[in-house]
This record gives C-alpha cells, structure tokens and sequence, in this order.
C-alpha cells in the first residue's frame, strides 16, 4: 500500500513536526460526528492522542437568515429570530422584541413583563437539561440523556400548551405576547419547580458526584478570565472563569431587576467550573420562578401597537442573556416596514474562538467535555 | 490440599454420553461424543447473544426510565432475532486501502477465543467438554487471542478513528489481562489446583465456603477486582474506550457493516458471558447449589440441579456488569491505563502475598 503524503489541510497556526520520534497527523472531527451535536467540524492536529491544535471549519449550516430578514417586514423577523438558537428560541425572540420596542419607545404591560420573565426562565431552564443530558452522553453516562430528556418534556408541554410550538416558539410580539398565558400555566409552572427540585437533587447524585466524571472535568480545558475576556466570551463560559457578567444583573432588561437572585461564580475555569455553574443556574432560575409565580399580577398581556411597525431611521441595540451567554441584537433601519440590516452577536460564535486555547495539549478525550460545556448550538454559530 | 470429590454424588457422565457409549464402539463414541459437545457450546455461543441482547436491552431501558423493545414478541423478546436478520442482510462494506485478508479475519477472532474459553468451563458437573489440569492457564492463554481480533480490525480498516481505538483497546485489554490472571492464580493458590472443575469442588460446604467468603475480606476485594477487570477486558462501558462513541465514531469497529460487524457484536456479548461465568467458578462456587446450614432449605436447594445455578450466579454478575454500563461515565485512556497499574496490580499483589501467608498458615 502507498503511503500518501500528509497534505496540511488550512487554518492551522502552529508549525510543522520538529521532533524525530513521533509523527503529527491530522483528524477530521465532524460534520457528521456524535459528540459535535449538529454540523461543527473540527479538524485536529494529532500527536498520538494529544492535541496540537483545533481548527473549527464553520458554515455547514449557514442558512443567511441575517440577509433573509432584510426582506421581511419587523413581526415577520420575529420566527427567523428563534431560528437562530433553537434551544432558546423564546429568549432569542424576546430579544428582537426588545430591540423593536426599544426603537418604538413603547413599554410592555406587567403581566406580560412576568410571562416574559417566566418563560425565559422555563426556557433556560430547558436549554440547561437538554445540555446535561447530552453532556451526560458525552462523557458515556447514556442514562443521563434520558433522565435530562423527561424534565424537559414537562417544559416543553408546557410551552406546547402556551403558544402551539414544541420548538420553534415564535410567542412574543412588541408590545407583549400575541396571545395570554392559558389558566393551566401558573399550576403547571408550580409542579414544575417542585418536580425539578427533586430532579436536581437526582441529577446531582447521578452525574456531579461521581468520580470518574469528576477527574475527566476537573483541570481540563482551564480558561482564565484574562483569556476568556480577551476571547470575547459570555454565559456560563465567563463566570465558570471567575468573572461575574450576567446581563440580568450587570445589564438588567425587563423586570430582572426586582427579583432576588444570585450569578454563580467558578474559581478555576475548568470543565468542571462551568459544569456546576450550569447547574446552579438552574437552580437560580427556579428561585426566580418562583417569585414570579407568586407575584404573577392581572391585566393585560399586550400594549397597543399599531398594525404595520414602522422604525425611525437609526441604529438599535439590545442585549439579554441566553442559556449560552451575552445575545445582542442590532438593527440598523433606513425607515419603513422592513430593516435594512439586521445583526445577530450570538454567544455560541464568540465561546467557540477560545475552543483551541481550551483544548491545547489535552488528549482528544478531553476535548469532548470542553466542547460540552461551552455548549454550542451550531445554528447559533452558522446563522 | 486435595479435595475429596464423591464420584457417586457428582459423576463425570450424562445420560447424553452415556447413551452414545451403549450404542456404539468405544473410538466411535468418543468421536460423536466430541462432535456433541462442540455443537452443544456453539449453541451456548449462538444462543447467549440473543438473550443477553435482550437482557440489555430491558435492563438499559429501565434504568433510564423506558420500557425499550416492546413490539416484537412478548415484550420484545424477538428483538435480537430482528436485530440479527438485518445485520445479516446489510451488504458488507471494506473501506478503500483495506487489508481485504486481515480485515474479514479479524471479527472471526474474538468470538473464536470465547468459543474455545467455554470449552474448559463446567456448567455441571456433568456438563464440561474437557477439564484441563491446567485449565487456569489455558483459559489465560486462549482470552488473549481476542485482543488480536481488535488490534487486526484497527489496523487494517486504513481509518484513524480505527486505528485510535485499536491502540487503546491493545494498551487496555492487555493491561488488564495482567490483573485478571494474578486473580485467576490467587484462587489456584488457595485451591491448590488449576482444574476449572476442582476449583468449583474446592468451594464445597455452604455459602461461607465460596472463595468470595471463605478468603475473608481479601476474598471480596479480590471479587470486586475481578469484577473490575472483567469489564475493561470486555471493552465494555464504563471502559469502552476502544469504541468511545462520542470521541472514536466507533472505534475499532467504525468500518464494519453486516455480518462482520455482527461478529465484534457477537463476540462482545458472548465474551460477557465467559467473564460472568468465569466469575461464577472461581469466586461464586459454580455449579453448586447455595447452602445455608438449614438441612430442610438445602434440600430443596440441592433438588435444583447444578447447570441452573450455574447460569443463574453468571446472570447475576451479567446484571452487575449492565449496571456498571448503564451507570457510570467513561474514564480517560490515560485515566484507565492508572487505575490498572497504580491502584488495581499494587492491590492484586498484596492480595496474593495475603493469599500466600493464609495458604502456609492454614488458614483457608
């Protein structure tokens, strides 16, 4: 058989194999692979088992929706948004809406403030137990995977309940909701946070304790909060780094602000760091279900806006925090029914330029938690 | 140390046997005899598979809060045969550059060392093709020949992933092999002979009696070990490292399709049962019925002939092998290749040291 000459595929930074005794190869990690979840493809620099370097290879999924919405009027952006993020598409939603009420300067009624908030945290708590269990997964424990899934399922019927849609929600509108909350939410929501205390507690003895899981996480892919800054990093990424950014907090929108709950910190961003702030995030975000239920008030779900949104000409932003970290949305609008350019900074995009830093010199084992707990969603990166 | 092993109440022929040796000439008859006995083990490898496919099947399913196959057959118990006739009929694929030779050589390997381990292995006293004076060692030598099947199929896939897994799987099975044989020799030592068949008779009297017990302490970390390293030497979750789905694809076996790749899946299942029932001779008393010092409960224990206690004890260390699987995450290579030589070969041979002075002491 002929040995082909090793032709160095592009992207990659470090230089060619100095050392006599051993020989550099390259990996092909993806598009189709079981632990990229989606269309990531990885192109490794291998010595035996070690990595040299990671190079993403991005744009299997890209479907323009940027440009898309260029030709679509204001509400008709608003299902291209969640898109974008599958997994947090009611956040993603209440950022665009956010956008569009910050550019109409009209505000939102408090009860739809509250669902909003509810929701939001429903869905991050949603995004979090999809991305346990796969982690779970990941590392080999398939159990979790299942266990993560049933949770979910209660969320997902939930939402199914509120706006017809499993996934792709398409709920909120400027000015509020396009329609209320049904009698069953607030009773549901309550058995949710009862059930997922519990569910957090099995969680915990299932996965976080064990320690095997334990030494595959702790000191693997350590990232300082000087690098993670520099990356551009945010959610759960930055904070497993020590540096306490939580839009809710730092930069607070809707009602965030009134209520009372804390931004986990990790000490030593590793893979195990940011695998606990995660799960205390969900912990935080029941606390914060809990009282918006107890406070959730009357009146109505939506302001009056006029039929067709028209913007002033101008550039708007607004920012909010998904499951994955900082999403910031900004339109520029020349005037009239549609944008004239719409910009999504999503979180998955800029956590996935610290990967390489993250995942030098591990094993390739090691790189499976590092891309687990950056926990990007491919569309999000693609767009 | 000899044991006293009553020929009337444990004789060394079947009514099988016996038969064929009425009817026919001493040459011939030892002749169909050996014909009988091999069909009879290739039903062992051709049946366990299908049972144990559906056991983890079932076993997975409700661990993780599901029923798992419930359409075909009653409660899906005609799962494996579907799952068997598709593999069967699946077109088999050899990648580009593949070694055509070693690459359709190698599935056949590991399911040949199995074949041949269930050889020495008694199911009853009655019921054992051959016992070897030294079946200890033959049983050591033949599980190697399963690494090989790994290690070929690896290289000659001409895929990285392959390759990868093949080299873990040849680092870790033979690592582990290391542990398994110091087990397998401490229990030669305390029994004082490497006859499969007069290791289980070492274990006569009740259940305190089995080497799990009657080694006390040791003889359950030696157990567990055991245990420990028969998981790694399956290449089965949490150790499955060669296969690693979410890192290595499929690792060792990422090229094969069809009946090849039904082979490794095979070879996989019968193999847990091997170590299930290996585990069963050397530690769980084999053959023997539990007894429990209550002369009216033995009796009816006794009643319950040997080869169902034998596949009954192998089942239940089939269940803890599943539940290993279903339960933990999986170790690094480098992770697992510490646990062998820092915690599990220091551990083996303090056990063995142990053993040894409990041996000349008299202890045991």
């Amino acid at each position: 058989m002929d040995l082909q000459p090793v032709i160095a595929p592009p992207g990659f930074r470090t230089g060619g194999d100095t050392s006599t005794s051993t020989e550099e190869y390259f990996l092909n990690m993806g598009p189709q692979h079981p632990s990229t979840h989606g269309v990531l493809r990885l192109v490794l620099k291998l010595d035996g088992e070690s990595i040299i370097e990671v190079v993403p290879h991005l744009g299997y999924i890209h479907r323009g929706l940027e440009k898309v919405a260029e030709n679509q009027t204001y509400v008709q952006n608003i299902h291209l948004s969640d898109r974008v993020d599958y997994l947090s598409s009611h956040i993603y939603n209440m950022a665009y809406c956010l956008t569009v009420e910050n550019a109409l300067g009209i505000g939102v009624p408090e009860r739809a403030e509250y669902i909003r908030v509810i929701v939001c945290e429903l869905q991050r708590i949603q995004s979090h137990l999809l991305w346990w269990g796969v982690m779970g997964m990941d590392l080999g424990a398939i159990t979790c995977f299942l266990y993560g899934f049933k949770e979910r399922e209660i969320i997902t019927d939930i939402f199914e309940e509120l706006c017809g849609a499993r996934l792709t929600m398409n709920y909120f509108r400027p000015g509020g909701s396009f329609a209320d909350v049904p009698d069953s939410f607030i009773p549901q929501v309550k058995s949710l946070i009862e059930k997922m205390k519990v569910a957090l507690d099995e969680y915990n003895t299932l996965l976080t304790g064990n320690i095997i899981f334990q030494k595959r996480t702790k000191g693997v892919g350590v990232l300082t909060a000087e690098d993670a800054i520099q990356y551009g990093c945010s959610g759960p990424v930055l904070r497993g780094s020590g540096v306490s950014y939580d839009v809710r907090k730092d930069d607070t929108y809707s009602i965030y602000d009134q209520f009372d709950f804390d931004v986990p910190l990790g000490t030593k961003g590793d893979c195990f760091d940011r695998y606990v702030i995660r799960m205390e995030e969900m912990a935080q975000s029941l606390k914060i279900l809990e009282q918006a239920v107890a406070k959730f008030p009357t009146g109505p779900y939506r302001s009056k806006t006029s039929a067709s949104i028209k913007l002033q000409p101008g550039t708007y932003y607004s920012q909010v925090e998904t499951g994955r970290g900082l999403l910031g949305i900004y339109i520029v609008s020349k005037g009239g029914t549609k944008p004239y350019r719409i910009k999504y900074r999503s979180p998955s995009m800029s956590n996935l330029h610290a990967l390489n830093h993250m995942a030098q010199g591990h094993k390739i084992a090691d790189l499976i938690p590092i891309v687990a707990t950056m926990d990007i969603v491919i569309p999000d990166i693609d767009r | 140390m000899q044991n006293n092993i009553d020929s009337s109440l444990y004789p060394t022929t079947n009514g099988v046997g016996d038969f064929v040796r009425s009817m026919l000439s001493a040459q011939s008859a030892e002749l169909v005899n050996n014909v009988l006995a091999i069909i009879a083990i290739l039903m062992v490898v051709a049946l366990s598979p299908v049972v144990l496919i559906w056991l983890e099947r079932k076993v997975a399913a409700h661990f993780q809060a599901r029923l798992g196959p419930m359409r075909v057959g009653w409660h899906g118990m005609l799962q494996p045969m579907a799952d068997g006739i598709k593999l069967i009929f699946k077109e088999v694929l050899k990648p580009e550059g593949a070694d055509s030779f070693i690459f359709f050589l190698a599935p056949i390997l590991p399911a040949t060392a199995s074949f041949l381990v269930l050889t020495v292995i008694p199911f009853d006293h009655h019921l054992q093709v051959t016992d070897l004076p030294a079946g200890v060692l033959y049983v050591i030598a033949v599980s190697g020949l399963g690494v090989m099947g790994v290690l070929l199929a690896g290289w000659s896939s001409n895929n990285k992933y392959s390759l990868l897994g093949a080299m873990r799987s040849g680092a870790q099975m033979i690592s582990y092999e290391i542990s398994l044989a110091f087990l397998m020799l401490l229990i030669v030592l305390l029994s004082g002979t490497a006859s499969l068949r007069e290791i289980v008779f070492s274990q006569q009297g009740t259940v305190m009696d089995w080497w799990i017990f009657k080694f006390p302490v040791f003889g359950f970390i030696a157990f567990v070990l055991f245990l420990i390293s028969s998981t790694a030497e399956l290449n089965r979750g949490p150790f499955d490292i060669a296969e690693a789905e979410s890192e290595l694809t499929g690792g060792f076996s990422t090229e094969y399709s069809g009946i090849s790749f039904a082979m490794f899946f095979l070879a996989e299942f019968v193999n847990m049962f091997v170590a299930a029932a290996l585990t069963t001779t050397f530690f769980l008393g084999g053959f023997l019925s539990p007894q429990f010092g209550i002369a009216p409960l033995d009796q009816v224990l006794n009643m319950v002939p040997g080869f169902i206690w034998f596949f009954l004890k192998s089942y239940v260390v089939i269940f803890i092998f599943m539940w290993f699987r279903w339960t933990f995450p999986r170790p690094r290579v480098d992770q697992l290749m510490d646990l062998e030589w820092k915690i599990l070969l220091p551990l083996n041979l303090l056990i063995m040291i142990t053993g040894g002075i409990f041996v000349g002491m008299g202890w045991v």
